[in-house]
């Protein structure tokens, strides 16, 4: 048994896995605290108390999973000190600083597993800031969530497997699906199939739902190039092009997305560094195998590189072998070595949908000057890019600190990743050289609720940051 | 649109000083969507925000309550009798 102090951020697959082995081996002063209502994380996200829908008809194929996973985050709930509706806006000093239901609190650590997920990669492309246009994430999240649908006429666009799962989903409940614009080309997939073989069933999936939103007369366009989202006041209609030739699609609702971006923030402030994936195109989370970043620091999940849900119940339970490793507890050498091999299997696949579903960075030179880069402080691609001649910043903080992107209420989740590649297109370097915009607290903004007292917690959140300021400096 | 799950409660809620019935599990998000109205003008002018992440990442869909508290509309469930506004109310008593 262990009484030290360990601190789950995130309830989805992955911090639901490290939680139960912990608990079950033995741990009994666990934290658990997540910014959502409910545990699911996102892929087996929870509809709201009131919502009749079966399993199957919200998870589909997953149904299973889904309901294994929120059978042991209920079973397991009772047993942690469980924080939903709780923000993790820093961590500083060994201490996780929340904004609750009962205002903002900060929560000593003696170890911490961080499981915080990831969100859509998003290309801007003209108009992408008009109601109606949602990140695919967003879009299934609607339906999931609300049983609704982003429109009434619906265009998802960009790369990667949820662009076809969130078609399908939705043609499934009723929604009409105009079409599905794959800014990647059959070839490319055809070239990967033998690493998403790694996967039979997941390929086949795939697979599946191409043929039925086919048989269901939706348009599958693949190879296109995305011109712009039309519309004045809300969506009207998407253009394309594709083999040369201009298209173009009325619609009132666009999903737009191109893979995840892990959700690294809460990790660097805890110490965790990031290295340069050049297979994923993305920075990713720096870890020794197992999920250890930093001293008594472990992360798991999409949240520290992207793999998907099944990958996230695995490292999640590997994170928690480690901690329990570092403790001094008994391990399972025969768990962990299943998790390896089922890992390497998943690696493969991944790799599969990478090579199957790149990411078009290159149309980044072509994109319009008018066209919004950062949706927070309206920072167009023209003034980035007279930033980036007048200023000649080497490195992406640099350029935010000049042009402002990234500097809004997102913190640069949205589009940090699109000026780090814009910089490195202008300036011919490598993605990697141009750096990356640096997680900062608060990751979110806090808005303080009653029970702390307006006044009494924003000065105290005030005194924290400026304490954490300070010592950053001294360091 | 919504796509079923219509048997829920109803509730009423105040959207820029319209009633509005929507259905308790809504989001602040869905229910102003569902009423056909976007949820705050970009403070630099270049037109209607209606949210973009629905999952609280990306804070383009932040909202009024009466009081000027702001609300993030993707992630707050509505509640009966809510006031909602696409601009500061208290910006506005001119
Ligand atoms: C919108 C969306 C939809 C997706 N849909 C699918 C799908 O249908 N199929 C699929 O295979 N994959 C899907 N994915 C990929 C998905 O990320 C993984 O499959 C899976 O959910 C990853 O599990 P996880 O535990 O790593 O993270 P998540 O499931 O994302 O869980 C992260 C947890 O961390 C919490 N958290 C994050 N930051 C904070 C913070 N600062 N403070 C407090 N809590 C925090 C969240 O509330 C959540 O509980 C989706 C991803 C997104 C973003
Ligand atoms: S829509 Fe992105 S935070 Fe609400």
């Amino acid at each position: 048994m262990s009484l030290e102090k360990i601190v789950i951020i995130g309830s989805g697959p992955a911090g639901t896995r490290a939680a139960e082995t912990l608990l079950r081996q033995g741990c009994r002063n666990i934290t658990g605290i997540s910014e959502a209502p409910a545990s699911g994380g996102q892929i087996y996200r929870r509809q709201p108390a009131g919502f009749g829908r079966q399993a199957d008809e919200v998870y589909g194929s997953e149904a299973e999973k889904a309901t294994a996973l929120h059978r042991s985050f209920d079973a397991l709930a009772g047993s942690i000190d469980y924080r939903p509706n709780a923000l993790v806006w820093n961590i500083f000093d060994r201490k996780v600083f929340t904004n609750g239901p009962k205002g903002v609190d900060e929560i000593p650590f003696d170890r911490l597993v961080l499981t915080t997920g990831a969100m859509d990669r998003i290309l801007p492309i003209p108009g992408w800031t008009l109601p109606g246009v949602f990140t695919l994430g967003g879009a299934q999240i609607a339906l999931k969530h609300q049983a609704c649908a982003i429109g009434r006429q619906v265009v998802f666009a960009g790369a990667g497997p949820l662009l076809y799962l969130v078609a399908w989903q939705y043609m499934k409940a009723g929604a009409h699906v105009v079409a599905v614009l794959d800014t990647s080309a059959f070839a490319n997939k055809i070239a990967a199939s033998l690493k998403l073989l790694a996967l039979p069933r997941l390929m086949f999936r795939g697979l599946k739902f191409r043929r039925d939103l086919k048989a269901k007369g939706v348009a599958l366009h693949e190879g296109v190039r995305l011109a712009r989202v039309e519309g004045t006041q809300s969506v009207t209609a998407i253009s394309f092009e594709k083999g040369g030739k201009k298209q173009w699609l009325a619609c009132d609702a666009v999903g737009l997305g191109f893979g995840l971006n892990p959700e690294m923030q809460l990790a660097e402030l805890a110490g965790a560094r990031t290295r340069f994936d050049r297979t994923f195109r993305q920075w990713v989370l720096a870890h020794d195998g197992e999920g250890r970043v930093a001293e008594g620091v472990y992360v798991a999940g999409d949240g520290h590189a992207i793999g998907g849900a099944d990958v996230a119940e695995l490292t999640g339970e590997r994170a928690a072998w480690a901690v329990l490793a570092d403790l001094g507890l008994p391990v399972s050498a025969e768990r962990q070595s299943v998790i390896r091999r089922a890992l390497k299997r998943q690696a493969i696949f991944r790799e599969g949908i990478e090579q199957s579903f790149p990411l078009p960075a290159e149309w980044l030179a072509d994109t319009p000057d008018e066209t919004i880069l950062c949706r927070c402080e309206n920072v167009t691609f023209g003034e980035v890019r007279a930033a980036i001649t007048e200023l000649e910043p080497n490195d992406v903080n640099r350029l935010k600190a000049f042009a402002r992107p990234g500097m809004g209420r997102c913190q640069g989740r949205v589009c940090g990743h699109v000026l780090a590649e814009l910089l490195a297109a202008e300036t011919g370097r490598p993605l990697e050289e141009v750096g990356r915009l640096r997680g900062q607290a608060p990751v979110k903004p806090l808005h303080y609720k009653a029970a702390a007292g307006k006044a009494e917690g924003a000065v105290q959140v005030q005194q924290w940051l400026e304490q954490a300021d300070k010592v950053l400096e001294d360091g | 649109m919504r796509l079923g799950e219509q048997a829920r409660p109803a509730v009423e809620i105040k959207i820029d000083g319209k009633r509005f019935s929507c259905l308790a599990g809504d989001t602040v998000l869905t229910a102003v969507l569902l009423a056909g109205r976007h949820l705050r003008q970009s403070e630099f002018g270049d037109g209607p925000r209606a949210g973009f992440c629905n999952m609280g990442a990306c804070q383009d869909c932040w909202m009024y309550r009466a009081d000027g508290e702001r609300v993030r509309a993707c992630t707050t469930y509505v509640e009966g009798g809510m006031d909602i506004y696409t601009a500061d109310p208290q910006h506005h008593v001119a």
